[in-house]
């Protein structure tokens, strides 16, 4: 006990200094609990720059006609939305911050395997980042591509597509040390007694991202590649002009970009895991059957990137093929939901912020879940691919999902990274006006895309108008809910607050150490003794 | 809305509802319960959990159950999709071509539109070309979609089954006037369509006409090439010139790095559509505009010089 008292005077990881003061010390830190924050910080920075290009956008489609920008500005503003909420937000997301933050405290290590390399990619990240946003400076002007830059429209657009794609080429490295760093550590610094079945789900989701991350990226990093060299080349790999196949270009993007979306949306759900039992005041239900559905969808995820190019020309054996694929990757996602439900029955559950956030996410996961089995049936995606619906269905699974769980993962990790508690009241009201403007922002997509209106419109027909109005006030709705929330949070940050190592009543390993916890987390490595959820 | 306008509707249209209805009620089914589980074991109702680490037989049945309905869901969106990959043999043949930002339709009998005019309840077989960046040709009421890859020949087809006027999508982003690229589909009643079709390709009819109004054949040109889409008829600025008032003006042009003045005459019109890049137009981009040398001769565009000189 003695020992104990003695030891709470030892500086916390924001306290501590090393070689290095202030600034300097973070940006040579090699805490993954530092560069968890490095994350975050760089990555609200580049959310909040692109929800400002969003609501811009939704503005300029409120009625047909131009509003406030013409359309080369429209072209180029969609893609730089697409650019950065993909790459430099959605990509690195969860796993980026809070995969930093809390796998070594999870899994019982004092750090990551490779704490130096873990900072390096941060550096890469911001590096990639800065080459990305220059395109928008440099050369002939704003990438007009869309986020997808499908040839050969990328390869004859006299826009910036090559410092564009060469940020994006140098991002993924990035992701690739991440994932590999993560990978190792989990192999190699679990605490003693923590066997594979012991991992917090969150690890395990981790787990199936790394390897996407490894296994997927460098393809796209090879794409890219092929892009430059051809624009600056004139090589012919893609543009048929001059003997190449476009085609051959939306395989090799989507053999990458599906499994991206797994990469975005599998750690959304391993934070989800961790705050539905902490609630429930209950061990999860299913473990291993969530820890498998991670992991077949981490594997199932690299057979269905075909459901992108239904209408391209594809034969139609690989249709039929990739369809049901499609469907069967549909399979553990429903698998977890109705494991989170059932993790609910006979709980005692504790209404909290964080709580509200992960029953929002399964809702609008959901939403997007289903409609994306609209997308992966061969007749509906015909009439739907490329619309409105597409555009309705990724927001539902990459805001709705990923965006939520993050926005749920920092309340419900709030306390423990700064050592301070938010206002719950208005935390709450904030999520309330923030889920009514999401699904009203949203949702007439879908309407829009079953009427025919395809994406990427700067202008429409008058008779889309209507659900585009509603469309646009719901992302003032949205906006003000998140503005709630962005400054409740930040006044918490800089409040007194109290200091609490465990509000919720958690019982994985974070919650065993102090808020905010030391340099090396444990005073003394930990031995596990059971699962990760017993109450 | 559109029910019934081409075959494919409600194939299409039960696989939507089978879908749409199995999700709804798995959307409410789960949404209710979740509400039930948060209201009935609030802690306030029930302080103390009881520990339920799994069950077997539920992850077996919440398993075996989504992947039957998935599978049912497949085949719903397969066979809605089977017939379009079948064309018949005795479609009527057009061969739809797209270009950065316009529509081009060429009949059997060698008539150009740019509008599709099709008769109701005959199968039509479209041969999609693309001839700069990928198109997508999409006609929603018809459930229809197929995308214009520049270097390969798509196809498509569908039989109109309602008379009257649909709207037809560019679906693929192809650069700046994406949003513009639209056109029609006139399904017309086999008699209507006929007489339309025998007018437009009867050549005696098409000189008198010519002969009637100078720059006719030019302002057919205009439109089938698709130039309308950049270069408006009423002196707004789009992504090239309008052409209102061209003929004949003063234009300051950029030659290579260099800047000189010219008035557009014959022999810059023809330069200026064979080789767009020589003399870009002040306050234009350059490399908007593709070469339109293997697709209009010189005596097309001596024709279109004599519809520009009418736009005054």
């Amino acid at each position: 006990m003695a020992e104990h008292n003695h030891t709470k005077h030892e500086p916390n990881y924001l306290e501590y200094q090393g070689k290095h003061k202030g600034l300097l010390g973070w940006l040579t830190t090699t805490d993954h609990k530092r560069i968890g924050l490095l994350y975050f910080y760089s990555m609200m920075t580049f959310f909040l720059a692109g929800v400002v290009m969003g609501l811009l956008m939704k503005f300029e489609l409120i009625s047909p006609g131009e509003q406030i920008m013409g359309a080369q500005t429209y072209n180029g503003l969609f893609t730089l939305h697409g650019l950065t909420m993909i790459f430099l937000f959605v990509i690195p997301g969860v796993a980026a911050v809070y995969g930093n933050f809390f796998l070594p405290i999870l899994i019982g290590a004092k750090d990551v395997s490779f704490p130096r390399l873990n900072l390096m990619s941060w550096y890469l990240y911001i590096f990639g980042a800065i080459v990305v946003l220059a395109s928008q400076f440099m050369g002939d002007g704003p990438p007009d591509t869309g986020w997808t830059f499908y040839a050969p429209y990328s390869l004859k657009t006299n826009t910036n597509v090559v410092a564009a794609v060469t940020g994006a080429f140098i991002l993924g490295f990035s992701s690739i040390l991440t994932g590999l760093n993560f990978i190792v550590t989990m192999h190699r610094l679990r605490a003693p007694g923590m066997g594979w079945l012991r991992m917090p789900l969150f690890a395990w989701s981790l787990y199936g991202t790394g390897w996407i991350q490894l296994l997927a990226t460098p393809v796209v990093g090879v794409t890219f590649l092929m892009v430059v060299a051809e624009r600056l080349l004139g090589i012919g790999f893609f543009d048929p002009a001059i003997g190449g196949d476009p085609i051959l270009y939306q395989h090799l993007f989507w053999i990458y970009s599906h499994p991206a979306v797994y990469i975005m949306i599998l750690p959304a759900m391993g934070a989800i895991t961790e705050i539905i039992p902490t609630f429930a005041r209950k061990t999860i239900f299913g473990y291993t059957a969530i820890v498998i559905s991670s992991m077949a969808i981490a594997f199932v995820g690299y057979f269905v990137w075909g459901h992108h190019m239904f209408t391209s020309g594809m034969s139609s054996t690989s249709r039929w093929v990739f369809s049901l694929l499609t469907f069967l990757v549909a399979i553990p996602s429903a698998i977890k939901v109705f494991n989170w439900t059932a993790t609910l029955y006979k709980g005692s559950i504790n209404i909290q912020t964080p709580f509200l956030w992960a029953i929002g996410f399964i809702f609008v996961f959901m939403i997007g879940g289903f409609s994306g089995l609209v997308l992966g049936s061969l007749a509906t995606d015909i009439h739907v691919h490329d619309t409105a619906f597409v555009v309705a269905h990724f927001h539902y699974i990459v805001f709705g999902g990923t965006g939520f769980a993050f926005f749920g993962a920092l309340h419900y990790w709030f306390p423990k990274m700064w050592g301070k508690i938010y206002n719950t009241k208005v935390a709450n009201l904030g999520l309330l006006i923030f889920f009514i403007g999401f699904n009203l922002l949203y949702f007439p997509m879908f309407y829009l895309g079953l009427m025919g209106m395809p994406r990427r419109y700067y202008d429409y027909l008058p008779m889309f108008e209507n659900a585009n109005v509603l469309s646009t006030v719901g992302s003032w709705i949205m906006a003000t809910g998140l503005i709630i929330i962005i400054v409740n949070l930040v006044r918490a940050r800089k409040g007194s607050g109290r200091e609490i190592d465990n509000p919720w009543d958690g019982k994985t390993l974070e919650w065993t150490i102090a808020s905010p916890p030391i340099v090396e987390n444990f005073e003394e490595i930990p031995v596990v003794e059971h699962g990760p959820y017993e109450y | 809305m559109y029910s019934g306008a081409s075959n494919f509707v409600t194939t299409t249209d039960t696989a939507f509802a089978v879908i749409i209805g199995i999700s709804m009620i798995f959307l409410v089914g789960i949404t209710a319960t979740m509400l039930w589980f948060v209201f009935r074991y609030n802690k306030k109702r029930n302080p103390v959990a009881t520990q339920i680490h799994g069950s077997n037989t539920l992850e077996i049945v919440w398993t075996v159950i989504p992947t039957i309905l998935v599978l049912v869901m497949f085949f719903y969106g397969w066979s809605g999709y089977a017939p379009m990959n079948r064309i018949p043999d005795d479609a009527m043949k057009v061969r739809a071509t797209a270009r950065m930002w316009s529509w081009l339709f060429e009949y059997e009998n060698g008539i150009k539109t740019d509008t599709l005019y099709i008769p109701v309840d005959k199968a039509v077989a479209l041969d999609l070309i693309s001839v700069d960046v990928i198109h997508s040709l999409y006609i929603p009421a018809f459930r229809v979609k197929e995308d214009m890859v520049p270097g390969k020949t798509n196809k498509m087809w569908f039989i109109g089954q309602k008379t009257g006027d649909y709207e037809l999508f560019c679906t693929e982003y192809c650069g700046l006037s994406h949003s513009y690229m639209f056109t029609e589909v006139k399904v017309l009643p086999q008699a209507e369509f006929d007489a339309w079709y025998a007018r437009m390709a009867d050549t005696t009819l098409q000189a008198q006409a010519a002969a009637a109004n100078p720059g006719f054949k030019g302002k057919q040109l205009v439109q089938t090439n698709g130039c309308v889409a950049c270069h408006s008829l009423d002196g707004n600025k789009l992504i090239g010139p309008t052409f209102k008032g061209l003929y004949g003006a003063e234009h300051t042009v950029m030659t290579g790095n260099d800047e000189r003045t010219i008035t557009v005459d014959d022999e810059y019109i023809k330069r200026s559509i064979y080789e767009p890049d020589a003399d870009v137009t002040k306050g234009y981009t350059k490399g908007m505009m593709i070469s339109y040398k293997t697709q209009l001769t010189d005596a097309d565009v001596a024709e279109i010089i004599e519809y520009l000189k009418t736009i005054k």
